[in-house]
């Protein structure tokens, strides 16, 4: 069967690039805080960092506006900012506080913000397809254009409810996008250990357009994620992209305190750090003479204080009281 | 005897009968790193034909897990944290638990499956859960729930020897508690026997899982308030040991239930039931049930804590129960 191909040469200008850059970057410092107050022991739970993988979101969610939904993983800080969530709700989140995105009552691995369309992160593997298909259908039937994302992990691309998934979405011509971020682990397994084949195979046997890319090359997310979901809101049907990245954090912050031994070489980390996409989107705008020096410095300042002010917030924000549980749990409703 | 994790003790009993049954194999996601530790070594002692990591595939991991048992191979499936066995729920709910009668009792049902229970640590509500109660309901598997490391390890050996299916509950909190275990190799704990943690004659308190440990708190602290407190672990939830239960409260004439599940449809509320049926007349006050709300558990720690039984709840209830 022939499918329909998804590169075009479309390019987001450097506008919009760097406001891609000035993202990704929001991501990488919002992480490394709640990276460091994880290993401080300041918060309640674990927290599961996707640096490295910034590219993809970011350029993903460009496409989109709040009126899109975007499901998520346990890897969902990323996905959350990408989308338009605030620093200030996702920090306060994962430090329990009542000013958080779900009140603090989800945490890091439900980060969630229905006004942006954040249909949410979460802790069940695979969990996150499904309902990202369910707002595709939704979509679907209110007629306006709407398309989702679903964002999930190599790992998660051996959990049935994707084969279930595409099955369907094909059938229906669902507005929807399948974005596997195969960073090449699942947990701490090697993904070709519990992968078998090509994921993308998977995709391709049901008949939607497909395409493997590098994941940390943004703007090769952004021209694949531009056609794909141009054809979801035209009523075209689902595609896939896999694209290929990597963690440069642990699966958890948490890991080196029950590891016996490392799962990968500080050497594959290394190769990896060399690909980083955030130095990679930088270099470009300097070689289009986009960006200087002056300008890089402005942004990481900008993003500093942004991050800075949403810790703030959070310290000073009150720990969720329980009434908001009780209100929470049913609409007008108590349980 | 030997002192050792709750882990630990699991770990122990696996060493010992895979040993003991060279057919017995064990699959899980990550089972080889072995994030909590119970499964640590075990592959690279009986290698990858018996010890293997899974895709993340639970309905998969589940059905096969059935599968294999019928075809004849004790299978050990282990599936992290309980709120994953709902992924899996198929394999346990529809198959493990219905086929030995469906099949007109040819089916011998040799699996274990295997998943960390309980809050208290911030995982947010998909992993928090206390699921019991859903597998008591299910009509053809055995549950053991243990709290202490000598159970843990004489369930999880009995389990392996039987050919029922097990569901084997570990709390997780709990799991790092230290306590001493036997070093026979033959050491089984029973299924359906109730283990009497104290004697007492004014009030039964029956403990679940991470109740036990608060429960014995509060068994203290009642003392030192002149109140003798018999505390009871069924240890086993299928099949439940309630003609000990029932002979205590026949005793005391007052009862305490103790169970981190949600209250509604809980371990909890079927004891009661059951004791109200059977003990009635010897009641001296209503029975009292410890448990949480029914509610998904809430990821700030203060809430967490506020809504999680604690001894201090168990002595609360107690001396509600004493006043009536
Ligand atoms: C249903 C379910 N099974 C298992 C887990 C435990 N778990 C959490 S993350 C993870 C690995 C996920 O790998 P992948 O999908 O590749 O995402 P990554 O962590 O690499 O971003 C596992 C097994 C879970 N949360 N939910
Ligand atoms: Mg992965």
């Amino acid at each position: 069967m022939s499918q329909p191909d998804l590169h075009h040469n479309f390019t987001p200008g450097p506008e919009r690039l760097k406001a891609m850059l000035e993202r990704m970057l929001l991501i990488r410092r919002t992480e490394e805080q709640l990276g460091a107050d994880s290993r401080s022991g300041e918060l309640p739970g674990n927290v599961h960092l996707c640096a490295g993988q910034e590219a993809i979101a970011v350029a993903v969610c460009d496409h989109l506006s709040d009126d899109d939904y975007v499901g998520s993983t346990h890897r969902g800080h990323g996905h959350f900012l990408a989308k338009g969530g605030s620093a200030k709700s996702l920090i306060a989140e994962v430090h329990g506080k009542s000013s958080g995105a779900c009140g603090g009552l989800g945490g890091s691995m439900h980060v969630t913000d229905l006004s942006k369309g954040m249909i949410g992160a979460n802790g069940i593997v695979g969990g996150g397809i499904g309902l990202a298909a369910g707002a595709a259908l939704s979509a679907q039937v209110a007629g306006q254009g709407q398309v989702a994302v679903a964002f999930f992990g190599d790992g998660a691309s051996s959990q049935g409810i994707l084969s279930e998934v595409m099955n369907i979405a094909v059938l229906w011509k669902l507005p929807l996008l399948l974005v596997c971020e195969y960073n090449g682990y699942s947990e701490f397994s090697a993904s070709a250990t519990v992968n078998a084949g090509e994921i993308a195979d998977r995709a391709r046997a049901f008949g939607m357009p497909t395409e493997v890319i590098d994941g940390n090359d943004l703007e090769a997310v952004w021209a694949v994620a531009a056609v794909a979901i141009d054809r979801a809101r035209k009523g075209e049907g689902p595609s896939f992209i896999e694209a290929k990245t990597y963690r440069l954090r642990g699966h958890l912050e948490a890991e080196d305190g029950f590891l016996q031994a490392p799962y990968r070489s500080e050497d594959e980390i290394d190769q990896w750090r060399t690909r980083d996409p955030i130095p990679r989107l930088a270099q470009r705008l300097v070689e289009l003479s986009a960006l200087t020096a002056t300008d890089i410095e402005a942004l990481e300042a900008n993003v500093a204080a942004e991050v800075k002010d949403a810790l703030q917030f959070a310290h000073e924000s009150e720990p969720p009281g329980m009434e908001r549980v009780l209100s929470s749990v049913f609409v007008d409703q108590r349980p | 005897m030997v002192k050792m994790r709750l882990t630990q003790a699991i770990n122990a009993a696996y060493f010992e009968e895979m040993e003991r049954n060279e057919r017995i194999v064990l699959f899980g996601e990550d089972v080889e790193v072995s994030m909590f530790g119970d499964t640590r070594g075990l592959h690279a002692k009986f290698g990858s034909k018996r010890v293997r990591n899974t895709p993340i595939s639970e309905s998969a991991m589940t059905g096969m897990a059935v599968g294999a048992a019928m075809a004849g191979t004790p299978t050990i499936c282990h599936l992290m944290f309980s709120n994953f066995a709902l992924t899996g729920f198929d394999g346990i709910a529809n198959q493990a638990a219905k086929l030995r009668l469906m099949t007109g009792g040819q089916a011998r049902l040799p699996v274990t499956f295997v998943a960390a229970i309980g809050a208290g640590t911030s995982t947010g509500a998909q992993h928090s859960d206390t699921p019991y109660p859903m597998f008591m309901n299910l009509g053809g598997i055995n549950i053991a729930v243990p709290a202490t490391p000598a159970d843990a390890k004489g369930l999880m050996k009995s389990a392996l020897r039987g050919f029922n299916p097990t569901i084997f509950l570990l709390p997780r909190v709990r799991g790092a508690t230290a306590g001493e275990v036997s070093e026979d190799p033959d050491f089984l704990v029973p299924y359906g026997k109730a283990s009497v943690l104290q004697e007492g004659t004014d009030i039964t308190i029956v403990a679940i899982g991470s109740c036990v440990n608060h429960a014995v708190r509060a068994a203290k602290a009642l003392k030192e308030d002149g109140v003798s407190v018999e505390l009871i672990d069924p240890r086993t939830l299928v099949p439940l040991d309630t003609d000990t239960i029932v002979a205590s409260v026949r005793k005391t004439g007052r009862l305490v239930v103790a169970d981190e599940a949600r209250d509604r449809c809980s371990a909890a509320s079927h004891i009661a039931a059951v004791v109200g049926d059977e003990a009635f007349s010897s009641l001296r006050a209503p029975i009292k049930r410890v448990t949480a709300p029914n509610i998904p558990m809430p990821y700030a720690p203060a809430l967490e804590r506020a809504l999680l039984p604690d001894p201090e709840k168990i002595v609360a209830a107690a001396m509600l129960t004493m006043a009536g």
